[in-house]
């Protein structure tokens, strides 16, 4: 590796991408799920980045992973009102209990 | 060196992110979490994009982590409930991860992405970029140019030295402020104290 390219970031976003999924398909605590989320979301920003650096897209691609990345916050807030609300009715944050709208 | 401190933070956010998945206890989760999160904030610095590699250590160390922590205090567990995933479960995500991981590699080192770049310019002549990016190392800060990206002046430097004006990202800056005041009003309803009722009894439910 002699020099820092574009795949080598669009690796780590890979990765990181990967292992968010993993981390939402496995974790069974809703914080857990939300932490896979941000995971998903960095990567996705890395790849933004990585190629608003590397490619003729200029600046764009770093006005856009500002965007994600407030949408990411708001999400935060959204999902964390949502986790203390169902563990005030249920007592427990395991996301396998959360089926009452199951018909 | 850059490749040495590339190496450094790169290694830093998937060992971070790995350790995310690995880990059971949610506290430990969030510090390799905040790990990951300060990596990329570097890797971002490494890019040369230094207002968003700030705006993400404000935003996301400084901001989302906390707030998972206090999500992490606020909905502790009783002593020691483990909450164990199924192992067949756990063995099919991974499956299923490393297919998704395999297809991504597979899809973007197959892309020759300058030969992309030489096709955009060919197709849209003098209206690309005079260098691939935007001169990061030339300009230094990223700033001004944000700022006047999302005020609604976008300026770019063509290939024969001129500089033209387009329109920026001020509608979208618009509809994210709302949202996010909008998002951060509903979230402060949704986890207003209540009194914790008993059992699943009908009225706790939020419209309540």
């Amino acid at each position: 590796m002699d020099s820092v390219g574009l795949n080598h970031y669009l690796f780590v976003g890979a990765v990181l991408f990967v292992c968010g999924i993993v981390c939402m398909a496995t974790k069974r605590n809703a914080i857990g799920v939300l932490m896979g989320v941000e995971l998903v979301l960095n990567g996705a920003n890395i790849n933004f980045v990585a190629l608003s650096r590397y490619t003729p897209l200029g600046l764009d691609g770093q006005v856009s992973s500002m965007f994600v990345i407030v949408l990411a916050a708001a999400e935060a807030a959204v999902a964390l009102a949502i986790a203390l609300n169902f563990y005030n009715n249920h007592l427990s944050i395991d996301v396998d209990r959360a089926d009452d709208l199951r018909g | 060196m850059s490749v040495l401190v590339f190496a450094i933070f790169a290694l830093a956010a998937c060992g971070g992110a790995l350790a995310v998945v690995l880990s059971q206890n949610v506290v430990r989760m969030a510090f390799w979490l905040i790990i990951s999160l300060s990596s990329v904030a570097g890797l971002f610095f490494l890019l040369n994009a230094d207002f968003v590699g700030a705006t993400q250590l404000l935003i996301y160390v400084g901001g989302t982590v906390v707030l998972l922590i206090f999500g992490v205090m606020l909905t502790a567990q009783g002593p020691y409930v483990n909450l164990k995933t199924n192992p067949a479960e756990v063995v099919m995500s991974l499956a299923i991860g490393g297919v998704v991981f395999a297809m991504l590699v597979a899809a973007f080192s197959g892309v020759n992405w300058s030969a992309n770049s030489e096709r955009l310019t060919a197709e849209f002549g003098t209206a690309t970029l005079q260098t691939p990016g935007y001169n990061q190392q030339g300009e230094g800060s990223t700033v001004r140019r944000i700022g006047g990206a999302l005020s609604g002046l976008r300026t770019e430097s063509l290939r024969d030295g001129r500089t033209i004006e387009r329109p920026g990202y001020l509608l979208p800056f618009e509809i994210v402020s709302v949202h996010l005041l909008v998002v951060l009003v509903g979230a402060s309803y949704l986890a207003r104290a209540k009194r914790r009722s008993g059992g699943s009894e009908p009225g706790a439910g939020p419209t309540a």
